[in-house]
C-alpha cells in the first residue's frame, strides 16, 4: 500500500497510459504549464512534445481531434480544463464522439477519454463552479466517470483507458488534496460499479464525487445520534450500478441522493426515481433529495457554501423525510 | 461522375416514392469536385465530408448497393440502416463519413491528420466542406490548429454559392473568394472551377503532394453549383429558376464528355456503353435496397457501445 493524494494518482494513471504507444495527451497548457491543476507537471520532458500536445484554446477541436485520432487508431487522451468549458466542445461531445459508433454500426469506435476537472466551492464563481457530469450521464455512448478517492481515481482510469468508448472522466477541483491508500499491487475498478464507503442498517446516502466526503461527514454525525448510514459512492454515473443501491434502500428502507450540481435535473431525480419506481414498497418515505441551490454559484464565500450541500441539510432531509 | 449522377437521381425518384425517408442532400452538379478530387488521392488516404455525401462515398469506392441500401434503412447499408443519407461511412477504404453538423467534420479532420503524423504515416486528410460551414467557429479552429500544427492537411471548400438558402454575399464577406481567409491562418489557398474535373484533379494532386512532403495544410476553393434545391425539402425559393443558365453554369459530365470527344479520347459509342454499364450498376443499387430487409428490432441496442 501507498498513500498518495487524488492528484497523484491521476498522474500515476497517465503515466501508465503513455506505455502504450497510441496514446497521447492533448489540452491547454498540459505541457509547458505543467498543468492547470499540475497533474501533467513534467511531462512535457518526459515524454517530449510528440506525445504531450499543448494545444490552442479550442475546446470543439481538441475535442474533436482526440475523436478524429479516435477513429484512426489511436487512444488519445484530451483534456478539458474545467467541464465548464466543454460546453463549447459540447457537440463533438455530445454529437460526434457519443454516437460515431451507432451512426456507422460499429464500422468506427471512438476510445477517447476526456479528463476535465469539476466542481465548485473555490470562490470561481458562476461560470467556473459548475459540474455538468449529470448532462453527460444523459448520453447513449458515453460513458462517465466521477471518482472521489485516490483508490477510485487509479482504478476507474484505468479501466477507462482500456475501454474503447468515450469516457468522460471527472475529478473534482477541491479533492486533488486528497489522501488515500492505493495498493502496489494492479487493480481496476469496473465502471458500474458503485462502492460501500461506510456501511450501516438505518439510512443509505446515496453520492458520487466530493459529496461523497460530504455524506460521510453527516454519517458521523449521525452516529452520534445513534444512526448508522450506509454512504453509497457512485463512481460512476454512466453506467451506474443500480443494484447496490437497491439492496441498499431494501435493508435501511431510508435513502437520501446527495449531488453537488443544481437539484433541479440533477442525477439524483434519475436515481430517485428509479429507486421508487423499483423498490417502492421498501420505502419508509419519499426518496430525499439534496442537492445546489437553483442559483448559479454566488462569488462570496459564504453565499457560495451555503449554495452547495453540506451534512446538515442532509441530516434535514432525512429528519423531513424519515423523521430521524 | 456519371455514375454518381445516376445514383443521385435514383435517389431523388427513391425519395419522392417515401422510400428514401429525413433529409436528402443531393449532390447533382459536383460531381467534378468528388471526383476529380478524391482521383487525385491514394487510396489509404483519409476523405471526410459533410452531409451531401452520396458523391465522395461514391468517389472514395463505396459499393452504391450498399450505399442505396443505407438510404433505405435497410440492413445491408454501410450502417446496417441505422446512420442515414447524412451518415455514410467506409472504413475500410478510409471513407470517414457524412457528417450532418455544419462543420462538425472539421475538427475530426483535423484528428485524423494528426493521428498520420504522429504515426509517422505519409497519408493525407481530405476534408471538405460547404460554404457554409466557413462561418462556423470550428472552421477557424481547425485552420489554425492544422496550421500551427502544420497538419497534414487539404480543406476542400465546396462553394456552391448558397448555405442552404442564404447566398453567401449575405452571410460571408467576402463570399466569392473565401479561400483568402486561409492565409490569415498561414494557408496557401487558392480557388478553382468546381465543375471542371480534369482541373480539380490537377489541383488536388499538386496541392496532396505538398501536403505529403510535409509542407502543412493547403486550402483549395472549388466553385460550383448544385443544380437541385439543398435538399429535397426544399422548395428553393430563394433563387431563380434560370440561375443556373444565367451564371453560364456548364455541367461537368458534360464538359468532360464534349472533351473526350472533341480530343479522340473517347467516341460516342464508348460513353454510351458507359453510360449503358453506369445504369445497370444504378438498377443494381436500386434493386438490391428495395429486396434488402430492414434492421431487426434487436438493432436498436448494437453498437451503442463498444
Amino acid at each position: 500500500m501507498t498513500e498518495m493524494i487524488l492528484r497523484e494518482a491521476v498522474t500515476k494513471a497517465l503515466r501508465e497510459a503513455l506505455e502504450d504507444d497510441r496514446v497521447f495527451i492533448m489540452g491547454e497548457d498540459i505541457g509547458a504549464y505543467g498543468g492547470a491543476y499540475a497533474v501533467t507537471r513534467g511531462f512535457l520532458d518526459e515524454f517530449g512534445p510528440e506525445r504531450i500536445m499543448d494545444t490552442p484554446i479550442s475546446e470543439s477541436v481538441i475535442v474533436g481531434a482526440g475523436v478524429g485520432s479516435a477513429l484512426a487508431g489511436l487512444r488519445p487522451i484530451v483534456e478539458l480544463m474545467t467541464i465548464n468549458f466543454s460546453l463549447v466542445a459540447i457537440d463533438q461531445i455530445v454529437n460526434h464522439a457519443a454516437k460515431l459508433r451507432y451512426m456507422s454500426d460499429g464500422q468506427f469506435s471512438v476510445p477517447l477519454v476526456i479528463r476535465t476537472v469539476t466542481g465548485g466551492g473555490g470562490q470561481l464563481a458562476a461560470t467556473h463552479s459548475q459540474s455538468f457530469e449529470n448532462w453527460y450521464a444523459s448520453v447513449p455512448g458515453l460513458k462517465v466517470a466521477v471518482p472521489a478517492t485516490p483508490y477510485d481515481a487509479l482504478g476507474l482510469f484505468r479501466a477507462a483507458m482500456k475501454d474503447d468508448n468515450p469516457i468522460l472522466f471527472a475529478e473534482h477541483s477541491l479533492l486533488y488534496g486528497m489522501r488515500g491508500e492505493v495498493p502496489d499491487e494492479w487493480y481496476e475498478i469496473p465502471f458500474g460499479q458503485a462502492d460501500i464507503k461506510r456501511k450501516g442498517n438505518d439510512v443509505t446516502i446515496v453520492a458520487y464525487s466530493r459529496m461523497t466526503h460530504v455524506a460521510l461527514q453527516a454519517a458521523a454525525m449521525l452516529e452520534e445520534k445513534g444512526r448508522q448510514a450506509e454512504v453509497i459512492d457512485l463512481r460512476t454515473l454512466r453506467p451506474w450500478d443500480k443494484e447496490t443501491v437497491l439492496e441498499s434502500v431494501r435493508k435501511t428502507n431510508r435513502v437520501v441522493v446527495v449531488e453537488e450540481t443544481w437539484k433541479t435535473g440533477g442525477f439524483s431525480g434519475e436515481i430517485a426515481s428509479t429507486i421508487q419506481e423499483e423498490a417502492f414498497d421498501d420505502l419508509d418515505g419519499p426518496v430525499a433529495r439534496v442537492g445546489g441551490l437553483d442559483v448559479p454559484a454566488p462569488y462570496n464565500g459564504t453565499l457560495e457554501a451555503a449554495a452547495i450541500p453540506n451534512s446538515e441539510r442532509i441530516i434535514k432531509a432525512l429528519s423531513d423525510n424519515y423523521g430521524i | 461522375m456519371l455514375l454518381i449522377r445516376r445514383f443521385e437521381e435514383a435517389c431523388g425518384r427513391l425519395y419522392m416514392q417515401g422510400k428514401i425517408r429525413g433529409f436528402l442532400h443531393l449532390y447533382i452538379g459536383e460531381e467534378a469536385i468528388a471526383v476529380g478530387a478524391i482521383s487525385a488521392l491514394r487510396p489509404d488516404d483519409y476523405v471526410i465530408g459533410h452531409y451531401r455525401d452520396h458523391g465522395h462515398a461514391i468517389a472514395k469506392g463505396m459499393d452504391p448497393k450498399i450505399a442505396m441500401a443505407e438510404l433505405c434503412g435497410k440492413s445491408t447499408g454501410s450502417s446496417g440502416g441505422k446512420g442515414g443519407s447524412m451518415h455514410l461511412f467506409d472504413v475500410e477504404r478510409h471513407f470517414m463519413g457524412g457528417h450532418a453538423i455544419v462543420g462538425g467534420q472539421m475538427p475530426i479532420a483535423a484528428g485524423l491528420a494528426l493521428s498520420s503524423k504522429y504515426k509517422k504515416e505519409d497519408l493525407v486528410t481530405l476534408c471538405f466542406f460547404g460554404d457554409g460551414a466557413v462561418n462556423q467557429g470550428e472552421f477557424h479552429e481547425t485552420l489554425n490548429l492544422a496550421s500551427v500544427w502544420k497538419l497534414p492537411i487539404l480543406f476542400l471548400l465546396e462553394n456552391n454559392l448558397y448555405g442552404m438558402g442564404t447566398h453567401v454575399d449575405r452571410t460571408h464577406a467576402g463570399g466569392r473568394h473565401i479561400y483568402e481567409v486561409a492565409s490569415a491562418y498561414d494557408i496557401p489557398g487558392v480557388q478553382i472551377d468546381g465543375m471542371d474535373v480534369l482541373g480539380v484533379n490537377e489541383c488536388v494532386s499538386e496541392a496532396v503532394k505538398s501536403i505529403r512532403k510535409g509542407e502543412g495544410p493547403r486550402f483549395i476553393e472549388a466553385m460550383c453549383y448544385r443544380y437541385r434545391g439543398h435538399s429535397m425539402a426544399d422548395p428553393t425559393m430563394y433563387r431563380e429558376r434560370d440561375e443556373a443558365q444565367e451564371l453560364g453554369i456548364k455541367d461537368p459530365i458534360d464538359s468532360l464528355k464534349n472533351f473526350m470527344i472533341q480530343f479522340d479520347v473517347a467516341g460516342e459509342e464508348e460513353l454510351a456503353k458507359i453510360a449503358a454499364k453506369v445504369d445497370e450498376q444504378v438498377n443494381e443499387a436500386v434493386q438490391f435496397a428495395e429486396d434488402s430487409p430492414a434492421p431487426d428490432m434487436d438493432a436498436m441496442y448494437t453498437n451503442v457501445y463498444a
